[in-house]
């Protein structure tokens, strides 16, 4: 235990048993994730609609469904309403091994140069598809603000809004580093995903990964599922994909290790993951502390201030 | 795969993780390619040029498996000198009749002479070897935009992992199929998998990935018009039934045709078929030529067809030509469409694009459409089928809501009542009605028992036991059989496509888990598996061996040949049936139970591989003197698709071809009316390159409409580097545009129907319309509407030196029939030989 405040009420840093740490009794389940392993997702979007359809969530209006034109995500965003995200990232990479059309011969067909160097250029596609979730972190920003105890944590170390509690107030969206949670309008109160909580009740796996064809979601006790990962990673590693990473599986980071992580392809940034995220409330014994200093210097300043004041004297 | 079939593609990525390398050859940069390891552009069309150069390569090369190549192939037959090979001539096989635009097979039949050898100018392997000498990675690069380095690294990991300690397996959909020359596509994969001894072995095979989850089931049962159960052929005019029975081979285990065929036809006829009777042979319909789904249409439109019923089918969004498909709905007497929701089939007469433009009046459209809901898969019992031949049961979930029924009631519901009206009926015409076995258990809500009626199937010995297998059928009347094929999936009067044993618990061919035709076989001709003398190629690739010891054969599947035939078998001269094959002939359902590599009999279009353009393509042929498939069905004597081809024409510079999004299912009846799917892919988009898009001041996000010499549509734009322009060398830049099918007028997203662009232009073979390449101009903007957007059509036409689109509005049946189909000759009539492989995907 490296928290700042030691055993209890942690607030940063990495946490071994963090049911255990907000007050289960021993025995209580293993903490569970989702280990998120993008290179092998198709994008199929299974995940999606396995997690609409049993958690039922409402639908859209028939006059919003658009076209995004961003690749084939239509999706746009974790939300209210959609609580897994399948992200398509279309990338140009440079020429690797694969031979280039013979350099600087004029295009019979005429057309400029930007046609030719598409095709010329021997560059390879890569469409990166990702399935993005919440992250259930050890240190829930959400979970922390919450003014009324919506949001708790469960016996399986996951994160879930109580709906009948929520009372909309919308700290936990701004408290939340990766911008998951949300408010439903027309609603107004938080939601996000459980993890299908009640299905973990009842002993099944959450919808997403029971649908998911090629087991890039997959879903167990944590601690075995960063071995897993830690396996792929190498595994990845060896074939020469050097740019593999784990996304949330390191303790040590700003929110403690996350229950949801991932095995990404490139920089968490061109998921539109935050690179380094925080818990908001990392500083927050500090900042108390900080305050109170403050408080007391203060005081002792105006003590001080009203000690040094004419009325002082007057009044002994 | 991994967009069509997402749910299969695991153990693709389970493959993948233990090793196998993947390459994907696709003109889109798909959700496949993303997990592939080598992704690959091609032009649309180009996939014999493509193949035909790897056959080029392992001939040349010397990279062929010779032992089984000399062994289990017709390599050493040797063909006749009025043979000549398209070769010699032009593209053309001896015996073409530009008249009728058929072949006349009678110069392709071997001597009977074999040279073991292989050295015979005039053997098979010879003949191979020329025939493919010209398709180099040169001519690859010509016709298919494909770099000679990548060619030649697809090359050699195709060789390096086939021969006897490794194989390859090629899996296609309907990139390969929906072309004119569609079969040859899979032909020519067949002769590299088969000179690689691909064929028979575990990891290897070409699978067919069907384009629906029971198209399989419908192809072996089956739904399609030219063939009976089990691959039998359909009759002809004439027959009877020794002659019929006569056009199937004598040897092989189609020596056994009497039985099957007797025991199908007292399945359905029961006690009515005698042996005095031939089994009420005469009761079947007679096919005097192609009687597919498109002629049918034209005939439609020609007021020869007075009513049709639509089952699970949207063929005004998922037919080609939907305009033909649409006038020809709307000039019927009466339809019948039985769906899950409300489809444009059926709401044609108050929303099809023709109304529109003009071209149809709601008020003037005679069709009485009745539409009647249909039960889901989950709602009612049955089987899927998958590519594997595996049968695997599901079970009724829930009831389905409402009036929605299955289809198997609806059949014998209709059954029942058209019975009832016949009962009592003097005339012969309705007895084979009348005689009908039409006795179904069914349930308190009316529905009939799909498992009775896979017992059917399965039939029943002499004395009423289930059958145990195909190999327990009599010719003499005294079995039943509803389909040789599926004879076994309930023996011992146990559903055995319901089994559900994990492989873990048994072996990674899982045998016990559901059932797979014939005789629960995994792998096709897997005696393939083992050398001549019986024993494994290789401990990688041990799979069915023959045992001295107990005298027969065994392994870890059902062996796929006689159980106790010795290796060294030789059938004695004259012998018929199963007594005919040799114990080194493992293809046992050809007649000399060699694999094909030469077929004498069967295809309409030629005993090898020819590439042809397609009959719209910007290019013309650069391998031989004839551009196009010769023998392809246009139907170019019908009215409304006179003229429908724009053959090079360059008012059309791009090649359209069409596709499936895994977000979606087919002509979307299934997914655009459920909001879960529908928001995924809410829109028709097109997918084009950055440089198209350039060139043509396409926006992403924006609109665009797309022209052909059928149709104009539009759609929003995805700009996407996934869409490569090919370079090719002599051609310039050729551009292709890629569209999803799935929308048309109904559900909660619509838009237009890309099908509309298409022409009916088929594989002679199995009918198949070409929809992956077609011409097409692209513009920026929205498409005109109203009249417009005709008028835009005939524009473009009028550049292309095309005359205006048939404009006749339909009028009802009387003053629409116009006989002018008696010149269209009727190819394809001959229907191919058995155990053909049939593709009738949507």
């Amino acid at each position: 235990m490296t928290s700042d405040q030691g055993e209890r009420n942690s607030l940063y840093g990495p946490l071994a048993d963090v049911s255990g740490d907000a007050g289960y009794a021993e025995g209580h389940p293993p903490r569970v994730g989702f280990f998120t392993d993008t290179s092998v997702c198709i994008g199929c979007k299974a995940c999606e609609v396995a997690c609409k359809e049993w958690n039922g969530l409402p639908e859209p209006d028939a006059d919003a469904l658009l076209l995004t034109g961003m690749s084939y995500d239509n999706t746009g965003a974790l939300g209210s309403n959609s609580w897994r995200h399948v992200a398509f990232v279309e990338q140009t990479l440079p020429a690797q091994g694969a031979t280039a059309l013979p350099g600087g011969t004029p295009d019979p067909s005429g057309l400029d140069s930007p046609l030719i160097s598409e095709i010329a250029d021997g560059g390879t596609t890569r469409w990166l598809m990702s399935s993005d979730v919440c992250k259930h972190c050890t240190h829930a920003g959400c979970l922390d603000v919450c003014p009324t105890g919506a949001l708790v944590r469960t016996e399986f170390g996951t994160v879930i809004v109580q709906p009948d509690v929520c009372n909309g107030c919308a700290y936990c969206v701004s408290a939340c580093p990766y911008g998951v949670i949300d408010r439903r309008e027309g609603d107004g109160r938080a939601w996000k995903c459980t993890m299908c909580y009640d299905r973990l009740r009842g002993g099944l796996e959450p919808a997403c990964s029971t649908a998911c064809p090629t087991d890039s979601i997959q879903f167990g006790p944590l601690d075995e599922l960063r071995a897993v990962a830690e396996g792929r990673l190498a595994d990845l590693h060896a074939a020469g994909h050097s740019e593999a990473r784990l996304y949330g599986a390191d303790p040590a980071d700003g929110v403690g290790g996350t229950g949801a992580f991932f095995l990404l392809l490139d920089e968490p940034e061109v998921y539109g993951l935050p690179p380094d995220p925080v818990v908001p409330t990392r500083d927050l014994a500090s900042a108390w502390r900080w305050a109170g200093g403050a408080a007391a210097v203060l005081a002792a300043g105006v003590a001080v201030a009203f000690a040094g004041s004419p009325w002082s004297g007057k009044q002994s | 795969m991994a967009e069509c079939h997402p749910v299969a593609f695991q153990w693709v990525i389970e493959a993948k993780a233990r090793g196998t390398t993947v390459i994907h050859v696709d003109p889109r940069f798909t959700r496949t390619s993303a997990l592939a390891d080598l992704h690959v552009p091609t032009r649309a069309g180009g996939d014999i040029v493509f193949l035909g150069a790897l056959i080029n390569h392992v001939l040349s090369g010397g990279h062929e498996f010779t032992e089984y190549v000399r062994a289990y192939t017709n390599a050493a037959d040797i063909l006749p000198e009025e043979y000549t090979d398209a070769e010699d001539g032009g593209g053309l096989f001896s015996g073409y009749d530009p008249d009728t635009r058929t072949y006349d097979n009678s110069s392709w039949q071997p001597t009977g002479e074999r040279d073991e050898t292989l050295q015979h100018p005039r053997c098979v392997f010879q003949v191979l070897s020329r025939h493919f000498a010209r398709y180099t990675p040169e001519l690859v690069e010509d016709v298919c935009g494909i770099r000679p380095a990548d060619f030649g690294r697809i090359a050699d990991m195709l060789v390096a992992a086939s021969g006897r300690e490794k194989t390859t397996a090629w899996v296609y959909a309907v990139g390969w199929t929906q072309h004119s020359t569609g079969v040859q596509h899979i032909r020519t994969a067949s002769i590299l998998q088969t000179l690689l001894g691909n064929m028979g072995r575990p990891g290897g095979g070409i699978l067919a990935l069907r384009g629906h989850a029971n198209i399989q089931g419908a192809t072996d049962v089956p739904t399609l018009f030219h063939l009976l159960g089990g691959y039998m052929p359909m009759p002809g005019p004439g027959e009877d039934l020794d002659t019929y029975l006569a056009r199937m081979p004598d040897t092989g285990f189609w020596g056994n045709k009497r039985a099957y065929l007797v025991s199908m036809l007292k399945a359905w006829f029961g006690d009515a078929a005698t042996a005095e009777n031939d089994f009420c042979f005469g009761y079947l319909p007679r096919i005097t030529g192609d009687h597919g789904t498109y002629r049918t249409v034209l005939d439609m439109i020609d007021g020869k067809v007075r009513g049709f019923f639509l089952l699970g089918e949207n063929p005004a969004v998922g037919s080609a030509g939907g305009r033909l498909q649409r006038l020809a709905l709307a000039n019927l007497d009466w339809l019948v469409v039985k769906d899950l929701a409300m489809i444009e089939s059926a709401s044609f007469w108050r929303d099809a694009p023709e109304i529109a433009t003009g071209e149809l009046v709601t008020s003037r459209i005679g069709t009485e459409v009745f539409f009647l809901p249909a039960a889901s898969h989950v709602e009612k019992d049955g089987t899927f089928t998958n590519t594997q031949r595996l049968l695997q049961w599901h079970a009724k979930a829930l009831d389905p809501p409402g009036d929605a029924r299955s289809d198997l009631m609806f059949m014998y519901e209709l059954g029942q009542r058209i019975r009832a009206r016949l009962a009592g009926s003097a005339d012969p015409s309705d007895r084979p009605v009348l005689d009908l076995t039409w006795d179904y258990p069914v349930d308190e809500q009316g529905e009939v028992s799909a498992a009775a009626v896979l017992a059917e199937l399965n039939g029943y010995a002499a004395d009423g036991s289930p059958l145990a297998s195909f190999a327990g059928l009599a010719d003499d009347g005294s079995t039943r059989c509803g389909s040789w094929i599926h004879a076994g999936c309930f023996a011992g009067g146990v559903n055995q496509t319901a089994r559900r044993r994990p492989w873990r618990e048994q072996s990674y061919v899982a045998p016990e888990w559901g059932w797979a035709w014939p005789a629960n076989r995994r792998i096709l001709y897997n005696r393939a598996s083992a050398d001549p003398e019986g024993r494994p190629w290789s401990e990688a690739k041990a799979y069915v061996w023959w045992d001295e010891e107990a005298g027969e054969w065994t392994g870890k599947d059902v062996p796929d040949f006689e159980k106790t035939k010795r290796p060294d078998f030789v059938p004695e001269a004259g012998a018929t049936g199963p007594a005919a094959i040799g114990g080194a002939d493992p293809f046992i359902l050809q007649a000399d139970g060699k694999a094909a590599l030469f077929v004498p009999k069967g295809l309409q279009d030629g005993p090898l591989p020819v590439h042809f353009e397609a009959a719209e393509s910007p290019q013309r042929n650069r391998v031989y003197e004839q551009d196009a498939s010769p023998v392809s069905i246009q139907y170019r004597n019908r009215r409304p698709t006179r003229g429908q081809v724009a053959g090079h024409d360059v008012t059309y510079p791009f090649v359209v071809t069409t596709y499936r999004l895994t977000e979606h299912h087919t002509a979307g009846g299934m997914s655009r009316t459920l909001s879960r799917l529908a928001e995924l892919q809410p829109e028709l988009f097109c997918e084009v390159s950055p440089g198209l898009a350039a060139e043509r001041g396409l926006e992403n996000g924006g609109w665009a409409t797309i022209i052909t010499a059928r149709a104009a549509i539009e759609a929003r734009v995805l700009v996407t580097r996934r869409l490569r322009p090919l370079r090719i060398p002599g051609e310039g830049v050729i551009h292709q545009v890629g569209l999803p099918y799935h929308w048309g007028s109904q559900g909660l997203v619509t838009g237009d129907s890309v099908n509309d662009l298409l022409p009916l232009v088929l594989d002679p073979n199995v009918f198949i319309q070409e929809s992956k390449v077609a011409t097409c101009d692209v513009r920026p903007g929205r498409r005109p509407r109203g009249p417009a957007r005709t008028e835009l059509v005939n524009s473009y036409r009028h550049r292309a030196g095309l005359e205006d689109e048939d404009q006749r509005p339909a009028t009802g049946r009387a003053q629409g029939a116009e006989s002018d189909s008696a010149t269209e000759p009727d190819t394809g009539s001959g229907p191919a030989a058995p155990g053909g492989t049939w593709h009738h995907d949507e």
